[in-house]
């Protein structure tokens, strides 16, 4: 079964060769082509074909060259396609104001005089302007940073220099910021608790270290949607956790704890903290049990041991596992959206908006790339720790 | 001392109680008699069951969750133990790498692989398709099926293949009689996996499912964040009561296995 000859080998690749394939269909080629949207502005090139080709040969500051002209025309008289044209119209009008009536104008004097040439200028005096000429050429051009240089609140200006979008206009920054926050938070929280939980189920033995796991693992087994909805019932405003305060008379008013930043992390710490107790404790486990006597032996007080001893070993799992929480965490969906309120939605949740809200692939695309980079950069590292450990060993 | 012993076992405490009750709280509301989803209940009903049975929606969700997750199932079952088998084979050339490449679907990010498929299935042809949803959920059902599947053959001694081909099996037979029946608790628990993912995953399916694809999940999404109702709770229910069953199929497994591996040391 395990031979390494020619056969074996053959067989092997073979055995592989489906899902290697189903992946590559399903899984490499969709995130291909939402990068692909990220940087792809087609309309342009499919509207005008002819501008196309001769576009490259124009330096973009001279007057526009007869040629271009002339083709931008053949163009339009060849257009019949009117959702396409209806398409190419408003990508010129984003890039420059004032090319949907130009267009309109423009389009009855090309459908009057079907052959020839045509004075544009005579026709509307806004194409002396090279300005709209040089969003013509522009749009011509299949690639665009337009989008990834949107997702980090940049564009370029007329001359085609980036510079930073007006304050009103970027959100997105501020969405990453509170993403990689949240995802912060949450991670600290996660370690605050994981950690001593983890060395307290290193420390016992018997049904309590059982009770401990299965109290980890039971929630990593349950559907992330049923873990959301029951905290989404405990933190609601005539909840659980809500109604035994208030019984208690801790509080008089019930605590906004639901739709804020509060919710999300409480919500999050609990779904992510078995990805931050399980990497700990299997570190722990490693770990020799007569260490911490052997400290003690020599004459070190238990928090000496514990800060000098113990603590530096288990880093090793605190790093592993706060890389996994914090990845998992920054492209988290599901709970910000049902427990987070409008100033709680973390990057997922804009680039479900703009996939399925308003059809805006460009920017969904490119928001996308940004969480899909930072997520694998996150990744590697993590895989880069866990190989040094094993091979450490 | 005393006093740390009395730390250690609050903070054991408050922290079994946040990991749990949650999941705890949930159950009885299933049982409410009210509209509302809260405490405390005012009497004990079975109506929210009745309505998941009865209401279209939640009727169609349940049936489509177990038509996606059976295609997931087979799909993702066949392809990650195929794959598992071929990982294992010392022949395999760069096995870290296809390794690696089968575990990524559980890193990216699924809203990311979301916008990448629906983009993707309206040029296949595949959007709002049963086959698509069970393609997406396979996408990242597998690498379980393939960790599981592969952890159950590093526990096959080599030795009995070898004795079964040295016996004069031809590779086939050994595979169909020795190495498969060892494998197929891995296989099983890796398929329970499957299932299980298929049954959770939400984000994919708002991507790429149409409203005739809609699961469970997504059905309990939506109501969520449109008309919170018990008959959340009684989803959630079947969620839990279901995922005990997955865990005790587990264990029941593990113990197989552990059975199976004690009589070929004992052989």
């Amino acid at each position: 079964m395990s031979d390494t000859s020619a056969k074996g080998r053959l067989g092997a690749l073979a055995l592989v060769a489906p899902l290697v394939l189903f992946l590559a269909i399903f899984f490499a080629w969709p995130l291909v082509s939402m990068l692909k949207e990220a940087v792809s502005d087609p309309v342009g090139s499919r509207a005008f074909p002819l501008t196309a080709a001769v576009a490259g040969d124009w330096d973009r500051q001279s007057d526009p060259p007869q040629e271009l002209q002339q083709a931008f025309i053949d163009d339009l008289r060849a257009i019949d396609d009117q959702q396409l044209l209806g398409d190419a119209v408003r990508r010129l009008n984003s890039a420059q104001n004032g090319f949907r009536t130009l267009m309109g104008r423009t389009m009855r004097a090309v459908e009057e005089q079907p052959q020839g040439p045509i004075d544009l200028v005579e026709v509307d005096k806004r194409w002396a302007d090279a300005r709209f000429w040089r969003a013509v050429a522009d749009s011509t051009n299949p690639y665009t940073d337009r989008y990834l240089l949107a997702a980090l609140d940049y564009e370029r200006d007329a001359s085609g220099r980036i510079e930073a979008l007006p304050a009103e206009a970027s959100a997105n920054t501020a969405i990453l910021l509170r993403t990689l926050g949240i995802g912060a938070v949450v991670t600290i929280a996660c370690a605050l608790i994981g950690l001593p939980y983890a060395m307290l189920a290193v420390s016992v033995e018997g049904w309590k270290r059982q009770l401990l796991l299965g109290a980890v693992l039971l929630p990593l087994w349950t559907s992330l949607l049923v873990r959301t909805a029951a905290w989404f019932i405990l933190l609601q405003e005539q909840g659980l956790i809500n109604d035994t305060l208030m019984s208690l008379g801790l509080i008089s008013r019930p605590l906004p704890l639901i739709f804020n930043r509060l919710g999300v992390v409480i919500a999050m710490t609990h779904v992510l903290l078995p990805f931050m107790v399980l990497p700990i404790y299997s570190v722990l486990l490693s770990i020799p049990r007569n260490l911490m006597p052997a400290a003690a032996s020599l004459g070190a007080p238990p928090w000496r041991a514990f800060l000098r001893v113990l603590l530096p070993l288990s880093l090793r799992g605190v790093v592993s596992g706060s890389l996994l929480v914090f990845m998992t965490a920054i492209g988290y969906y599901i709970t910000p959206a049902l427990i987070g309120g409008a100033q709680d939605q973390m990057i997922s949740s804009v680039i479900a908006f703009y996939a399925i809200g308003s059809a805006n692939w460009g920017m969904a695309g490119a928001l996308g790339a940004i969480l899909l980079v930072a997520t694998l950069a996150l990744y590697a590292v993590y895989g880069r720790l866990s190989a040094d450990r094993a091979g450490g060993r | 001392m005393r006093a740390a012993n009395l730390v250690k076992l609050l903070f054991g405490v408050l922290a079994v109680v946040f990991l749990v009750a949650p999941l705890v709280a949930i159950l009885p509301l299933a049982f409410t008699s009210s509209v509302f989803l809260t405490y405390p209940i005012p009497g004990y009903s079975m109506r929210w069951f009745n309505e998941l049975a009865n209401a279209n929606v939640w009727r169609m969700s349940i049936i489509n969750s177990l038509i996606i997750g059976t295609g997931t199932t087979l799909l993702a079952g066949t392809l990650g133990t195929l794959a598992a088998l071929g990982l294992r084979n010392a022949g395999l050339i760069l096995p870290g790498l296809f390794r690696t490449a089968f575990l990524l679907p559980m890193v990216v990010p699924a809203v990311v692989l979301g916008v990448g498929m629906q983009v993707f299935f309206v040029h296949l042809g595949l959007a709002n398709s049963y086959a698509g949803v069970i393609a997406a959920h396979s996408v990242v059902a597998v690498p379980f099926v393939v960790v599981s599947v592969t952890a159950s053959l590093a526990g096959i001694d080599r030795r009995v293949e070898r004795a079964a081909a040295s016996l004069g099996a031809a590779p086939f037979t050994v595979f169909r009689r020795v190495t498969l029946p060892l494998a197929l608790p891995g296989i099983l628990s890796g398929a329970v996996f499957a299932f299980a993912t298929s049954l959770d995953e939400v984000v994919l399916t708002l991507f790429v499912a149409g409203p005739n694809q809609r699961t469970l999940a997504r059905q309990m999404f939506s109501s969520i964040r449109e008309n919170i109702s018990p008959a959340i709770a009684a989803a959630a229910f079947l969620f839990i009561i279901g995922t005990l069953l997955i865990a005790a199929v587990a264990l029941l497994v593990r113990r197989r296995t552990e059975r199976l591996k004690q009589q070929v040391v004992e052989v």
